[in-house]
């Protein structure tokens, strides 16, 4: 059986999904996503606070894709996306998920892990201190990114980041985030 | 100096840096994907500024969003002014935020703990 990449998403019956997107990550496919789950949240009459973190939420999410993935396996289905990734966004009962996928190459995923750890055992202060000491410290990367987009995440939702990492074959593996912007910390 | 005038898009900023009057300022969303891209030219023109500025300088940053590249690139912004403020000259920063906005209220702070600028917080009122 072939690898599928929706396989190992939580139970898909539980919300809304408000925008289902697989395929490659590029400038115009971010404008889309983000100019699309704006105007569904302008519709439904969104909380601004709630509204406004989402899309922060959504631009780091985005945009740690956008920079960091890894290429596909070369017996992926998908050959023709350079970043490929999956993204769900979803209305839930306690406020907004927004669940990632993408390839990382098994050498590059102690590293990343422990960067989630590290911020999911900070507190919320400790959080906020380590936003500043890398804003303050740490050079933009080749490429693009701050090294900021986990940190901020976690920093505006107020949550732990739920993670976890599937074995595609013993070089990749498809790394799942999925990032609750929660309807209280909006309050 | 020729001033720089930047008409914002959906993804980065409107800005007007004019050395005649002294009041700077950076609108609206700044989330573009390079933001070293669109930032250089302005830490460059600050580059230039800061030899002969006004005696006083104020910015206005009135942002919507903006995404974590930019928040470096923004920072490497108020390094100029804080330059500025340092050889003597008066600079202000007046960071706007709207209604309930915590976490952009929060940003400004930051830069206001890290930068030896004066701050001002502005809530906008709708």
């Amino acid at each position: 059986m072939s690898f599928n990449v929706e396989n190992y998403l939580e139970d898909q019956t539980t919300g809304v999904v408000i925008l289902y997107y697989k395929g490659n990550i590029d400038s115009d496919v971010i404008n889309h996503v983000l100019d699309s789950v704006e105007d569904k949240m302008v519709q439904v009459n969104e909380h601004p606070k709630l509204r406004k973190k989402v899309y922060n939420v959504l631009v780091e999410s985005l945009q740690n894709l956008y920079h960091h993935v890894d290429r596909v396996p070369e017996d992926f289905e998908d050959q023709s996306s350079e970043r490929y990734a999956l993204l769900i966004v979803k209305k839930v009962d306690s406020g907004y998920k927004i669940i990632t996928g993408n390839f990382v190459r098994s050498e590059n995923i102690e590293k990343l892990e422990e960067r989630i750890k590290r911020i999911n055992r900070s507190s919320h202060e400790e959080i906020k201190e380590l936003y500043k000491f890398i804003l303050n410290h740490q050079k933009i990367s080749q490429k693009g990114g701050g090294g900021l987009g986990l940190v901020d995440i976690a920093r505006k939702t107020g949550n732990k980041l739920e993670y976890s990492f599937k074995e595609y074959n013993t070089r990749y593996s498809f790394f799942y985030l999925n990032i609750l912007v929660s309807e209280e910390e909006s309050k | 100096m020729e001033p720089i005038i930047i008409e914002g898009t959906s993804k980065t900023p409107t800005v007007k840096f004019d050395s005649n009057e002294g009041v700077f300022e950076i609108k609206g969303r700044s989330i573009p994907e390079n933001s070293v891209e669109f930032y250089k030219p302005l830490v460059d023109w600050l580059d230039v500024y800061k030899e002969s500025p006004l005696t006083k300088t104020s910015v206005n940053i009135r942002l919507e969003y903006f995404n974590t590249s930019s928040s470096k690139c923004i920072l490497d912004v108020f390094k100029k002014l804080e330059a500025i403020h340092k050889a003597k000259n008066e600079v202000e920063v007046n960071w706007y935020y709207e209604e309930d906005d915590e976490d952009m209220l929060e940003a400004g702070e930051d830069y206001e703990s890290i930068i030896r600028v004066p701050f001002k917080m502005i809530e906008i009122v709708e």
